[in-house]
């Protein structure tokens, strides 16, 4: 195994949705990667780019919206244009999804046994027998109780957090390489979603799957997530270990962002206000995205885009502020 | 912050959710009731903030919708400044009903699509007959500024808004009729942090400059920390802990409220150890008799099992356990 090259590595991805008044670029040149085993935190607020994002790794962009640019590899080899058929293999196999809401990926007509037998059986080469042994092991493992029993129940008999569960488990029947989760807990309530954060965690944790968590909760993505990629406008503003991009944020839109969120250990007297809001697609701004909106803006800021670029500790941000900086010192 | 502007007491709500009733004959099953709100008691006092937090299904809304009187309560009532809500009515009942508004949680489905934001402003001000003529208009402008937003866009329709901007339309609707108490039902649960953060600080502004008392619903237990003076944990339709916001943080008595607390991912990483949090809310229409939460309890003990724990007196508010009743909690 060769241990330096990513799980998968996304290069200046875009994407673009024609519409009648002209294209809409709901990504702009997106780059990361996401190492073996690692937590990948994905954050943005609607229209960010986020979900885009997971959903054009794994081929999955409604049309008329398609991949315009940049590339996707997983484990040195390219996926972003494999024929459909050979996608699906990719698909459930090595990647996994968890979606927002459980009841969209689970198949009301079907029990639980047959839409995880069918899921194993479809990706390995096992019986009837050893598939149906396999799928109540995962469900114990996802914390369903009495599996044996249970999994002859339809979705409909489980509870909002059971059924994610079970599309965890469903997700993870493959033993994929890295799972996707779209807002996975955002559809639950607070205790819940605790218990479903813990469990996705530990369980990938155990198979050494990667996981890119895309969520707009920062208390999540604090908990769970080892990196963070913080999304505006369709352009990856910063990335970089939790605990740094979180207590010491970079791009001055993190910052806001970070200071915009209520915590529960204290009581500011205001919050931290960004003025106005992220720009619609079709309207963003010359240079860098967040220039109208930005504390520190210089003239620069309004005419040309700031790259991604590297800084200490594995971090990467794309701002002006210390691209001058760099100037300086170098 | 004095008096009780708002006294809630005994407040009750059934809902029937039998089936239909040629169904009910033919498999012989009974009328169905579900207990949204079961024996709720709290006082809201004036220039406060008190919220109400809990999961889905915990009541929250239905207290809520009953206090500004769009649902009837099935039992208990409500005295809004020493005047019970039920038995007002005519002219009576239209000056309390301007003093009270209600802000909801989604400005895309609160706002008639229809008509112009300076329309959807005046209506309160016409209807309770505040200003006539050219004085509405102003007056529908200087609440868009108030807002922070400008004059000029009472011509425009909502779906020239953003959802934070739309939000502040619905605060400016909301303040036309000059009240003294507004309802908040999860008012920024709809709209991105950032944005939630304008609006958060927008209406505690407003509490200061207009000296506002709210009921502030929401699911968020950082958005309420940061809002509320005092805090009710409901639990099932039920209080199971009243408590100031600062304490309930720092030392929540009810098992619940711990528990709840423990779940809320937290920003900081303090690297505080979570306690595993134990099932899922039961069935409200068929709730585990004695105290709702004792499956869940980690106190539980035999009489939890068997009676409803009465409201305990606590330092600043109450608990309903027995637990800490008895010094066990």
């Amino acid at each position: 195994m060769v241990s330096n090259v990513p799980l998968l590595s996304v290069r200046d991805l875009v994407v673009e949705f024609p519409t009648r008044r002209g294209m809409l670029r709901a990504l702009d040149k997106v780059s990361f990667d996401i190492a073996e085993g690692e937590v990948l935190g994905m954050v943005g607020e609607s229209g960010a780019g986020k979900s885009i994002t997971g959903s054009a790794i794994i081929g999955l962009i409604e049309p008329p919206g398609r991949i315009a640019g940049g590339e996707v590899w997983l484990r040195g080899e390219r996926i972003d244009n494999l024929s459909e058929e050979r996608m699906r293999r990719v698909r459930g196999r090595r990647i996994g999804m968890v979606f927002q809401d459980p009841l969209t990926s689970l198949n009301p007509l079907y029990t639980i046994a047959d839409q995880l037998i069918e899921t194993i059986r479809t990706h390995a080469d096992i019986g009837e027998k050893a598939a149906r042994d396999r799928a109540i092991g995962l469900l114990d493992q996802v914390g369903i109780p009495a599996a044996r029993r249970r999994i002859d129940d339809y979705p409909h008999h489980f509870s909002g957090g059971m059924r994610q569960r079970v599309v965890i488990a469903l997700a993870l029947a493959a033993e994929p390489d890295l799972v996707i989760a779209d807002e996975p807990t955002t559809a639950l309530d607070v205790s819940v979603q605790a218990q479903i954060i813990d469990v996705l965690k530990e369980i990938c944790a155990e198979r050494g799957a990667a996981v890119m968590l895309i969520t707009h909760d920062m208390g999540v993505i604090a908990e769970t997530a080892d990196r963070v990629a913080v999304l505006y406008a369709g352009r990856m503003a910063e990335i970089g270990p939790v605990a740094d991009v979180i207590k010491a944020a970079e791009h001055p839109y993190t910052r806001g962002l970070m200071g915009s969120i209520p915590t529960i250990t204290q009581t500011g007297d205001r919050l931290t206000q960004i003025p106005g809001a992220m720009p619609r697609l079709n309207a963003i701004p010359a240079g860098c995205a967040f220039n109208p909106r930005c504390p520190e803006v210089m003239p620069r800021c309004r005419s040309e885009r700031p790259e991604l670029l590297p800084r200490a500790q594995g971090r990467q941000v794309a701002c002006w502020l210390y691209a001058r900086e760099g100037v300086r010192h170098g | 912050m004095g008096d009780a502007l708002v006294r809630v007491e005994g407040l009750t709500r059934y809902f029937d959710v039998s089936k239909p009733w040629l169904n009910r004959v033919i498999e012989r099953e009974p009328k169905a009731w579900l207990t949204a709100v079961a024996d709720v008691s709290f006082e809201i006092r004036r220039g406060e903030t008190f919220a109400l937090v809990g999961e889905s299904g915990s009541g929250k809304s239905t207290i809520a919708k009953m206090i500004v009187g769009l649902l009837p309560p099935s039992e208990g009532r409500i005295v809004f400044d020493g005047q019970p809500m039920a038995g007002t009515a005519g002219a009576a009942m239209r000056s309390l009903r301007r003093r009270f508004q209600m802000i909801f949680q989604d400005p895309f489905a609160s706002l008639n699509p229809r008509w112009r934001v300076g329309d959807i402003i005046a209506e309160p001000i016409r209807t309770f007959g505040l200003a006539s003529g050219a004085e509405v208009r102003r007056e529908v402008g200087r609440l868009l500024e108030v807002v922070g937003l400008g004059a000029a866009d009472a011509a425009k329709f909502p779906h020239e808004f953003s959802g934070g901007q739309r939000q502040r339309i619905a605060i400016a609707r909301a303040l036309s009729s000059k009240p003294e108490f507004i309802v908040c039902d999860e008012p920024t649960s709809a709209l991105d942090v950032s944005v939630q953060a304008q609006i958060l600080n927008l209406m505690r502004d407003l509490q200061d400059e207009f000296g506002l008392t709210y009921l502030f619903i929401s699911h968020d237990l950082s958005v309420v920390r940061h809002m509320a003076n005092r805090i009710g944990v409901l639990y099932l339709g039920r209080l199971a802990e009243v408590a100031e916001g600062k304490r309930l943080f720092r030392e929540p008595r009810h098992p619940y409220s711990r528990m709840l607390l423990d779940a809320v991912p937290d920003l900081e990483m303090s690297g505080r150890r979570r306690k595993r949090v134990e099932g899922e809310i039961p069935n409200p229409i068929d709730p585990p008799p004695g105290c709702a939460f004792h499956p869940r309890c980690p106190l539980v003990a035999d009489r939890c099992r068997r009676e409803i724990p009465a409201p305990v007196p606590v330092a600043d508010g109450m608990a309903a356990c027995f637990a800490v009743e008895e010094g066990r909690g």
